[in-house]
């Protein structure tokens, strides 16, 4: 019994909380990449933005990360826009590999500007001391079920926009189709701004979680660059869904490949949980390159 | 200041070794970008399996990791080479089929797995406190000498990469990687293996990172994880190379020469800021070298010396 417990409440939850976090970045990736067409590099370095941004008020204000999670998740998307504007739009026409490189370099830019203005050291949200809920053998903390929630609320939101307003489907159009969709009367400008302003909206929200769940640094981004692209990959390119199933998938994967299986150690070692991310990718790019979902391969 | 003085002598002589190792670096990535159109965003990965194969194989025995094999430069080199090449031959093989992004993605993760490795992995690398004693070439030389040697086997291997390159950007092979990377369906409808030719390209770039990584073990003589800074390394490598001339021999030396000058001037500039700067000093030139990036990308995407279709070497052999 006491294995059970301990499986669930330190292996799988963690997963699942992770998971989340992973799917809100990867949605971004998966989005960019197949409306762009370009692999975003300073995806993470967005979160880190969106994690540093609450912090202000967090430290300052005094509030609490919830209350400052609305304004890093605008600031976030105002970013960027901005960054958009000045660094990616003038690649639009030339190939994508050449906007890839511009995000290697905002990726950096993004991590030495963080460091500039805000310094090395790791910071925490001020949440307080909560005592996890217990249901039986399950033991909870709230700030898991908040993120949980959280995270579904805006995958339904996300859900809803692309499925039932103009400009979800208009978004839907230029990822199948960009030059059918142009010459169909669609504005491809507007769909890549509102693109940025979802996926880098999302993007904050995961890095204001991670700095609740555990702490917020300037290298966080990086650290989870290598997760996003195996779960963009693995739930397939251009396929929002995929990329939350493949968050939500290499999530459980990193926690659980810690657990001790077959002896009284852990399978993976806890240090190399980036690799099982790793392995992941390169197993479904042999296996299946349009991912579980179907998506493109460019 | 006396610029003849000995201080100043020895920091323009590492100062020139660190360009041509950094050179070396450009033109192995000028192999995979500006030949063959691949983007590798894990130039550190190749760069430290280099420098850790020849560290190991050339360091007398230490119980903090595996050493003592007593394998003597000359051989432990090639085998460096040869031990990144089989690692990018295996990544070549599942992504190269794909497009240019698969790739991009896969190797940051090879970056990543190698950093782990050599982080975790204490018996082999010996983690954070790093391998010392790695023999330099040269090093019982008296004092200016024995750099200045070293500094001149450094440039010798540069020139010899560059002729290597030169002749293989005139040869068949590098007109069916220019035409690949142009147009891939193009040239596998005129018969060409494409995956075949970029896997060549691409290890062949990976192997020449990995001697770059060897020399700078052997010139630091010590080598730790802060040697392998992940994105570092690949980041200033790319810089250096856009602003050079991607797709130019010439052009990937004059960029490392000139990024390494000015990354080095700016660290002495920035260490006359205020105290409370200096700190920070390592962000700020970063960001500068990140934007004179996207400066050169936007205005000037051909680099200081633009990309020249080869003289044929039938054409040379004519004229004399």
């Amino acid at each position: 019994m006491q294995a059970l417990s301990d499986f669930i409440n330190l292996y799988l939850l963690p997963g699942l909380v992770v998971g989340c976090i992973y799917a809100l970045g990867a949605i971004g990736i998966s989005l960019l990449f197949g409306i762009l067409r370009f692999a975003h590099f300073a995806h993470g370095d967005m979160m880190t933005l969106g994690a540093y941004l609450a912090v202000i008020f967090t430290a300052s204000l005094g509030w609490s990360p919830y209350w400052a999670l609305p304004i890093a998740v605008v600031g976030t998307a105002i970013a960027a826009l901005g960054l958009d504007r000045a660094f990616y739009k003038p690649f639009r026409r030339s190939p994508g590999i050449v906007t890839v490189i511009a995000s290697f370099g905002v990726m950096l830019m993004l991590r030495s500007a963080i460091q500039l203005i805000w310094g090395v050291d790791v910071k925490t949200y001020d949440i307080g001391i909560r005592f996890p809920m217990e249901f039986g053998m399950l033991k909870i903390a709230p700030r898991q079920v908040t993120i949980v929630l959280v995270t579904v609320a805006l995958v339904v939101a996300l859900h809803l926009f692309l499925s039932r307003t103009r400009l979800g489907k208009a978004m839907r159009a230029v990822s199948d189709d960009p030059d059918l969709a142009r010459v169909s009367g669609i504005n491809v400008e507007q769909v890549v701004r509102w693109t940025w302003i979802i996926g880098a909206g999302l993007a904050a929200a995961g890095g204001v979680f991670i700095g609740i769940q555990t702490k917020v640094h300037p290298s966080m981004g990086w650290d989870l660059l290598l997760p996003l692209f195996a779960a963009a990959v693995l739930g397939g390119i251009g396929r929002p869904y995929g990329a939350v199933a493949g968050g939500l998938a290499i999530g459980l994967c990193q926690e659980l490949a810690t657990y001790p299986w077959f002896s009284d150690d852990p399978f993976i070692a806890p240090g190399y949980k980036p690799a099982v991310a790793f392995s992941v990718m390169v197993i479904m790019l042999i296996w299946r390159p349009t991912g579980l979902f179907r998506g493109r391969v460019f | 200041m006396d610029i003849f003085s000995a201080g100043f002598l020895n920091y323009l002589i590492a100062l020139a070794t660190m360009s041509s190792i950094y050179a070396v670096l450009c033109l192995g990535l000028n192999l995979q970008w500006g030949f063959a159109g691949l983007f590798n965003a894990g130039i550190a990965a190749f760069f430290a399996i280099g420098a850790y194969t020849a560290a190991i194989l050339t360091t007398p025995e230490s119980p903090n990791y595996l050493g003592g094999f007593g394998v003597p430069i000359v051989l432990a080199w090639p085998i460096a080479m040869m031990v990144a090449g089989a690692v990018a031959w295996a990544i070549g093989r599942i992504c190269l089929r794909l497009q240019g992004d698969y790739l991009a993605m896969a190797t940051i993760g090879i970056a990543e797995v190698i950093r782990l490795v050599i982080k975790n992995e204490e018996w082999l690398t010996a983690g954070t406190r790093g391998i010392p004693n790695i023999a330099r070439p040269f090093q019982d030389l008296p004092a200016p000498w024995n750099a200045v040697a070293f500094l001149g086997l450094v440039v010798a291997l540069v020139l010899v990469i560059y002729w290597a390159a030169e002749r293989a950007w005139a040869s068949p092979w590098g007109r069916a990687l220019r035409a690949i990377r142009d147009s891939d369906v193009a040239a596998a409808a005129i018969g060409k293996n494409v995956t075949q030719f970029r896997v060549e390209a691409f290890v062949l770039g990976a192997m020449v990172m990995a001697l770059a990584g060897a020399l700078s073990a052997h010139y630091f003589k010590f080598l730790g994880t802060s040697a392998t800074e992940p994105m570092m390394v690949t980041f200033l490598v790319w810089v250096m190379l856009i602003v050079g001339g991607s797709g130019n021999n010439r052009g990937a030396i004059l960029g490392a020469a000139l990024i390494w000058v000015i990354w080095s001037a700016t660290e002495l500039l920035t260490n006359r800021l205020p105290g409370e700067w200096i700190t920070r000093t390592s962000y700020i030139r970063v960001l500068l070298i990140g934007v004179i990036l996207q400066v050169v990308l936007q205005r000037f995407a051909r680099g200081l010396v633009p990309e020249r279709p080869p003289r044929m070497i039938d054409d040379e052999a004519k004229t004399r």
